[in-house]
């Protein structure tokens, strides 16, 4: 690592691409475990990409308690917590694409339902509702060439921006690693940096708290400079 | 009065504005005929009187057209509402062949040319048998989860002519072999019911609706209907006086000409039993800073509906800060986070057991009030339905 490195102007630009979610409703339905398992099994990947990931898009800044979908319904809905607990330990990081996180919560489920005697449902609540995203890209003109342009820009930018190069770019674009981690890497050559971004689980709180952790992974690095 | 789209900068998330300014770029020059069936009151007009001039400022072509009916129309229309929401109405042949007919004059009069045109309710859905060009959307603001079916597959005949519907939300959709988005209504954070108020203009309208302001105030804003439950709430209130010295308020709009409302509110005088810290508030029509001086007012705010369409009311309330003690109904639950910007009931004695709760809790009143603030202005305001539609122009009607 090298002052020089920090200061780099690149010769690529990064262009940063915010985004827009509209939601559809598929029509699907389930009043009870064993028809969310079903209902997970069906439904197209980018329904699964809905209700794991584009979580954090609507919830841009309140951390509920349960950070994707399907365990959230179970607990608050159905008022199962230990099916909840279980679905809500299940992290999308730690799956390489999106048809392999669809086999882990059909297992879990399953499993949960093999040692049950009934099958808990919906008495009160309401029924899990089946969506998608229709994502549109919306450039919003930002470009940067320096890391130092870079952190600002991640301070400043639409929070959707942060969503769309960390969780889409990656997760539904099957992009190898976020947009920000392959640009710092390809872009400015800070090898160093790129894996610290890369090695940031965004999935363990907001976008906010994500937003944050890029600015200190950013600023701890100019630091040691 | 138009807001202009800067104004909002102070009140929307950090960069929304910028962000719309550019979500705008991709839909600029195209066109947009907004359909309605009344100018003016609550529901679609209310939010197309402060979308549409949004959205010409933005560079969309849009245009708000409002159809012309009979009496005797307007008539049908309202059984049609009613049936659609799950009620016993008897609709015959002749009524809805008045509904075919003014839909059919209203399509030849108005002018439908445009990118997209977005029909709201079903008053004026019929006009999608003379579409000529562009998308045509079906923008319902009922809850068909019920409907009755005669009355439903007579709309839905409509419905399937459209190429998307909007529903507030997924409980509300029917099945149709169309896409069905959702989309959240919102509050106009700058209109009179939701801008800031101060101190002596607070106090001035709550004197004039003879409420003191001595003592905590649990607030229901509601019509006099059984689905909002006054009666529950009036039960609620009744299991926190005994712990806490506070007054109920029950405001609604006026019942004169409302055979239910009538019957509903002497229920709720009959229970309130001429307790002095029970206030029955019959507001008149358009009462928007009415609302919005007693929601600033209120301690806590009640929703203790059993039914409710989406209840927009509770963003209202959050917004102001206060947390929400609302009925397990879907849109109520939509909006409420449990236990984080108030909680979500499922009886009248719930209801009393968390308004209780957070009346021995000051700091928790004052915390989830702030924390509902921000969850509003991320998910409900009208900056996020204009990015909503926006981005329905852009994928619905590419060019």
């Amino acid at each position: 690592m090298t002052q020089q490195a920090h200061h780099k102007i690149s010769d690529s630009t990064f262009t940063f691409i915010g985004c827009s979610e509209v939601q559809e409703i598929l029509g699907q339905q389930a009043e009870d475990e064993k028809e969310l398992a079903e209902l997970v099994e069906e439904v197209p990947l980018d329904s699964i990409h809905f209700h794991t990931h584009s979580y954090f898009l609507r919830h841009r800044f309140i951390e509920r308690a349960y950070p994707n979908d399907f365990a959230q319904w179970v607990v608050m809905q159905v008022g199962d917590h230990v099916l909840g607990e279980r679905l809500a330990v299940v992290d999308p990081f730690d799956y390489p694409n999106l048809e392999d996180l669809r086999e882990e919560i059909i297992s879990i489920i399953d499993d949960h339902l093999s040692r049950m005697s009934v099958i808990p449902r919906v008495v009160f609540g309401e029924p899990f509702h089946c969506k998608r995203s229709r994502i549109l890209e919306v450039p919003i003109g930002l470009e940067v060439r320096s890391l130092a342009e870079f952190r600002q820009a991640v301070a400043d930018v639409d929070v959707s921006a942060i969503y769309f190069h960390m969780f889409e770019a990656h997760f539904r674009l099957g992009r190898e690693e976020s947009d920000f981690s392959a640009w710092i890497r390809s872009g400015l050559g800070l090898h160093e940096l790129a894996d610290c971004i890369r090695s940031i689980n965004p999935y363990l709180g907001s976008l906010e708290r994500l937003r944050s952790s890029l600015i200190t992974a950013c600023d701890e690095f100019l630091a040691k400079a | 009065m138009t807001t202009a789209l800067d104004d909002y900068r102070e009140v929307s998330p950090k960069g929304t504005v910028d962000f719309l300014y550019r979500l705008s770029d991709l839909v600029k020059g195209r066109s947009v005929a907004h359909v309605s069936a009344v100018r003016y009151g609550g529901g679609a007009a209310e939010l197309l009187r402060r979308l549409v001039p949004m959205m010409t400022a933005l560079g969309v072509e849009t245009r708000w057209e409002v159809i012309a009916g009979t009496q005797e129309f307007f008539t049908v229309v309202k059984r049609l509402t009613d049936a659609l929401q799950g009620r016993d109405e008897k609709i015959t042949e002749d009524m809805y062949q008045t509904f075919r007919e003014i839909n059919e004059r209203n399509a030849k009069a108005l002018n439908l040319e445009a990118d997209m045109v977005m029909i709201h309710d079903h008053q004026p859905a019929g006009m999608v048998e003379y579409r000529t060009r562009g998308t045509w959307l079906w923008r319902c603001h009922l809850d068909l989860s019920q409907p009755q079916r005669r009355a439903w597959t007579f709309l839905r005949r409509y419905a399937l002519k459209y190429d998307a519907a909007i529903f507030s939300l997924s409980g509300f959709a029917q099945r149709l072999p169309i896409p069905k988005f959702l989309v959240y209504p919102s509050i106009d954070p700058l209109s009179p019911k939701n801008r800031e108020m101060n101190r002596s203009e607070i106090n001035q309208i709550v004197d004039r609706l003879g409420i003191p302001r001595t003592k905590p105030v649990i607030l229901q804003v509601a019509k006099f209907e059984r689905f909002k439950d006054p009666l529950g709430a009036i039960l609620a209130y009744r299991i926190v006086k005994k712990h806490h010295d506070c007054r109920l308020v029950l405001a609604g709009s006026g019942v004169m000409h409302d055979t239910e409302g009538e019957a509903v509110l002497a229920e709720a005088r009959e229970a309130a039993a001429r307790d002095p810290d029970i206030h029955l508030v019959q507001l008149p029509p358009e009462a928007d800073l009415e609302i919005n001086a007693l929601q600033r007012t209120a301690t806590i705010v009640l929703q203790k509906s059993l039914k409710e369409g989406f209840g927009v009311t509770v963003s209202e309330a959050m917004w102001k800060g206060k947390p929400v003690v609302g009925g397990n109904a879907e849109g109520i639950a939509a909006q409420i986070i449990d236990e984080v910007t108030g909680y979500v009931v499922h009886s009248a004695e719930g209801a009393g057991f968390r308004l209780r709760h957070l009346l021995n809790n000051p700091g928790l009143i004052t915390r989830m009030g702030a924390v509902g603030r921000e969850h509003v202005r991320r998910n409900f305001l009208i900056t996020r339905q204009l990015s909503d539609f926006l981005t329905l122009l852009k994928i619905m009607s590419p060019q």
